[in-house]
């Protein structure tokens, strides 16, 4: 198939498995993101990609060529580096053409890629700057301008945003997405900011403990988590025991119009606190005291004991009940909007 | 007070270290062929003896020589055993590390007579390349040291970047490593390039009898004959060391090259 | 470019250079000089490969024992003076701004050209009746009538000070300028006068600093050459100047070898034990 394709691949270290047995598909032209928490592998996975690290087992090809053992420079990728690995000798222009460069590029042909790819990143004229004067945002389209000289068929990003404000972060975010669909490059980036991959990526990949816990689009992963440790990763959640009592399942002490799978007499239900609803209490509704109340401004968060198992719930300024702490309330939970998870 | 008492000391300090460089100054100056502190009369033809009294020109000739190849073969000798120590991983090269480092922790005396027997040994005795090779290995520790540190402080991800845009090897060294190290290369010549002019022992007991470098002639001098060329000799140096020392201040990142931590952001 | 082992010829190239060089020009002179030290010495100045202890046995003598205990001494009060005093100056320089830095910095580098006869004879000059020091300090008064302090223990120890003093900074410059500053902040928050913050802060983290520093200054003392002679008495003469003039005005190699192997040994076990003495006050 075209595109990248990761098979059975894994990297240990010693006896340590940084990365096991690991498939992937990435289709050219998707934007996709590696995340989890840090010492997931998403980053041995990025540099076993990107040539920088060999598998000890697998293989990796692009459109259908197999390039497991192939050295970084022969793969014709593209990479900004968490620390952007900006080469201090060189001005802007000098890191930018670098590429060029060494591929015995005329000086004229490398001067008129340079000002193009400066203007694709918002950065016209800048080619004789000194690398050390430019602010950090600068110097991260710097990099991506750099990564991108040749056209290459892959895009790499390790945490390329996580040396910059909150503000300018969130920026930046919108900005890679609208070049990466400007140049519908195939495009992997690994972040532990999940806001950051919802707002980047067609494709989601949560990772943890070097496997691969879900793969999808944003929107799936957050109503449909694969298992408790990406219900929670991904936003906040309430995560709640689901026991069998007979052929019935019961949550929160009262029976619930919930199926559980086959054979299975422990389960997780995932609902998020938006779709947590607080009503009078009522006798076949979950009842619930309410220990605290939160008022972040555009949202408020209501945090609920319900028999022993606290559940947050969050509703905006105008939908807000009126309850106060102390106050005793019915929990209704929306059956098509909550999942039932079985890891 | 206490910036007071910083102030103080440093000033004595700064004076204690001075002050020979005083004398000598002022001894370079005298008039008469004397070494009379403070001086008597003032005169620079001491400083045109260097250039043009044939003995003492001869011997400048020597030393600068001496010390311009000696400090090539160390760097030489020593730059691509740093490289090599940075690039692969290998324990066993450590073993050069230290031999790298030991000529210059042993007692120079040590080292010199080292080279004596070994030279009177193999019949190479008194030839002037003896000296070259005696003084690169003796000051080898200098830019292995400069060098270690250069590559320590070149940043890896900045190869790995250059891997991924298309840098085999080669190309890496050429055009990231090569020009990162430029500095450490500089100031590693340059140090063993200054400490190669005013080393006496080891020069003396290679090449002592038949060849006189500048510091075998001004000890000689000391001991039989005594001129203000002498000092002026020593004022020369000491200007020129500063003067090298300011170039690469001024066009490079001294207290970097000395071992400080990057001063740009 | 992955930091791997080196595989084939080509990869191990580089070390072979350096490699060579510092196999054949120092070991094997080294070497030499320690076969050397077991040769036989003959009338006339030659010696002969053999094997005999009896230039080792010429140490056991009085003479020799107490020009040892001299040379150690001697290396040890320099390195301890010149600790003392480089230590504050360079936490100075450290934190002085980098224009003073870079000025200290070229001053002390310029120094280091000053060849070992030009400072004793600057020193000789300094420490001299009819020149010197003494004469200054009769001008402002404080002194009656000036005195020649050369030659004398205190001036060889000022003249040798005085030579290790820009390397002993240069040594201790790296670490103090890398110091973290808000270490000795925090330990003044809590209460401590910035004295008392350099005493039980600052040198306790440059422990490992401060003992090569010290250890350089000492095996640096231990070679001095000329300095004993220009600015001592016979009295001050330390081993290394024994063993030049044995090797090169008495003709006697193998007894300036031997001398020679026996002051490495001497040097390194001093030096193994200061740093196991180091590593000692650290648990």
């Amino acid at each position: 198939m075209s595109g990248l394709v990761l098979k059975g691949v894994s990297r240990e270290f010693g006896t340590v498995k940084a990365v096991n047995d690991v498939d992937l598909e990435v289709p050219n032209g998707r934007f996709v993101c590696l995340l989890g928490p840090s010492g997931c592998g998403k980053t041995t996975l990025l540099r076993m990609i990107a040539g920088l690290d060999v598998p000890t087992a697998g293989t990796i090809s692009i459109d259908d060529e197999d390039i497991t053992r192939q050295p970084t420079h022969k793969r014709n990728l593209g990479m900004v580096f968490q620390s952007l690995a900006l080469f201090p000798h060189l001005t802007v222009g000098g890191n930018i053409a670098y590429a060029l460069r060494i591929r015995g590029l005329s000086k004229e042909e490398q001067a008129r890629r340079v000002e193009e790819l400066l203007a694709l990143v918002h950065l016209p004229g800048y080619a004789d700057r000194p690398v050390a004067k430019l602010s950090g945002g600068q110097r991260q389209r710097v990099a991506i301008a750099r990564a991108l000289a040749v056209s290459p068929r892959l895009f790499l990003l390790d945490e390329p945003l996580s040396a910059l404000d909150a503000k300018l972060r969130e920026a930046m975010q919108v900005e890679l997405r609208q070049l990466q669909q400007q140049l519908g490059i195939t495009t992997i980036v690994v972040t532990h900011d999940q806001r950051e991959a919802m707002t980047m990526a067609d494709t989601v990949i949560v990772m943890q403990g070097g496997e691969i816990r879900q793969a999808a689009s944003p929107v799936e992963i957050y109503r449909k988590p694969a298992d408790t440790f990406v219900a929670d990763f991904i936003g906040s959640t309430n995560l709640i025991d689901i026991a069998r009592d007979g052929d019935r399942a019961v949550l929160l002490g009262r029976p619930a119009a919930l199926t559980l799978p086959y054979g299975v007499s422990k389960a997780t239900l995932s609902v998020r606190p938006e779709d947590v609803e607080l009503t009078a209490p009522s006798s076949d509704l979950p009842e619930a005291k309410v220990t605290f109340v939160r008022d972040l401004g555009g949202a408020i968060e209501f945090f609920l004991d319900a028999g022993g198992t606290q559940v947050v719930a969050v509703t905006s300024p105008r939908a807000r009940p009126e309850v106060a702490i102390g106050d005793r309330v019915g929990i209704r939970l929306d059956p098509t909007r909550s999942v039932v998870l079985t890891r | 007070m206490g910036r007071l008492l910083s102030r103080l000391y440093l000033a004595l300090v700064g004076i204690f270290l001075a002050a020979p460089i005083v004398v000598v100054t002022g001894v370079s100056f005298n008039e008469k062929q004397n070494l009379a502190f403070p001086p008597q009369g003032f005169s620079l033809h001491w400083f045109a003896e260097i250039f043009v009294n044939p003995e003492w020109l001869r011997a400048l000739v020597a030393s600068v020589l001496l010390a311009v190849t000696s400090a090539a073969l160390a760097v030489a000798i020593a730059l691509p055993l740093a490289w090599f120590l940075w690039r692969r991983v290998a324990p066993w090269a450590q073993v050069f590390q230290l031999l790298g480092v030991a000529p210059f922790t042993l007692p120079p005396v040590i080292t010199a007579l080292g080279f004596l027997t070994f030279w009177a040994t193999s019949g190479f005795y008194g030839q002037a390349w003896t000296a070259v090779i005696a003084h690169a290995i003796f000051f080898v520790t200098l830019p292995l040291v400069t060098l270690t540190l250069g590559f320590s402080s070149i940043d890896r991800s900045l190869t790995e970047a250059a891997a991924t845009m298309g840098a085999d090897d080669r190309t890496v060294f050429r055009t990231v490593v090569l020009p990162l190290i430029l500095p450490y290369v500089v100031s590693g010549y340059a140090f063993a390039f200054v400490l190669s002019l005013n080393e006496y022992i080891v020069a003396y007991m290679t090449i002592g009898f038949v060849r006189e470098t500048l510091p075998i002639k001004v000890f000689n001098a000391l001991r039989y004959g005594y001129t203000p060329t002498m000092a002026a000799v020593s004022v020369l140096f000491v200007a020129v060391t500063a003067a090298v020392f300011g170039l690469i201040a001024r066009f490079g990142d001294l207290p970097r090259l000395m071992g400080a931590m990057s001063s740009k952001d | 470019m992955r930091r791997e082992p080196a595989r084939g010829l080509v990869q191990h190239l580089p070390v072979i250079f350096p490699g060579l060089m510092l196999t054949v020009f120092f070991i094997v002179p080294f070497g030499t000089m320690v076969a050397v030290s077991f040769f036989r010495r003959q009338q006339g100045g030659f010696y002969v490969p053999d094997f005999v202890l009896a230039n080792y046995a010429r140490f056991l003598t009085p003479f020799f024992g107490n020009v040892l205990i001299f040379s150690l001494y001697l290396a040890i009060a320099v390195a301890v003076v010149s600790l003392i005093i480089a230590v504050p100056f360079t936490y100075l320089i450290a934190r002085s701004r980098r224009m003073t830095q870079v000025i200290w910095l070229v001053a002390l580098l310029s120094i280091l050209s000053l060849s070992e006869v030009i400072i004793g004879f600057a020193w000789s000059t300094l420490l001299s009746r009819t020149a010197g020091i003494t004469n200054l300090l009769v001008r402002l008064g404080l002194m009656e009538a000036p005195q020649a302090l050369v030659p004398g223990f205190g001036a060889v120890l000022t003249g040798m000070v005085y030579q290790a003093m820009p390397y002993a900074v240069l040594v201790l410059y790296p670490s103090m300028v890398r110091l973290d500053p808000t270490l000795t902040e925090a330990a003044r928050t809590l209460g401590a006068s910035p004295l008392k913050a350099f005493f039980t802060v600052v040198l306790p983290a440059l422990r490992t600093t401060l003992i090569a520093t010290l250890i350089m200054a000492f095996i640096f003392a231990l070679g001095s050459y000329l300095l004993p002679q220009i600015l001592g008495r016979p009295s001050h003469w330390t081993l290394s100047v024994l063993i030049t003039d044995q090797a090169l005005y008495q003709s006697n190699m193998p007894f300036a070898a031997a001398m020679a192997v026996f002051l490495v040994l001497v040097s390194l076990a001093l030096v193994a034990l200061t740093m196991f003495a180091g590593k000692k006050l650290e648990a």
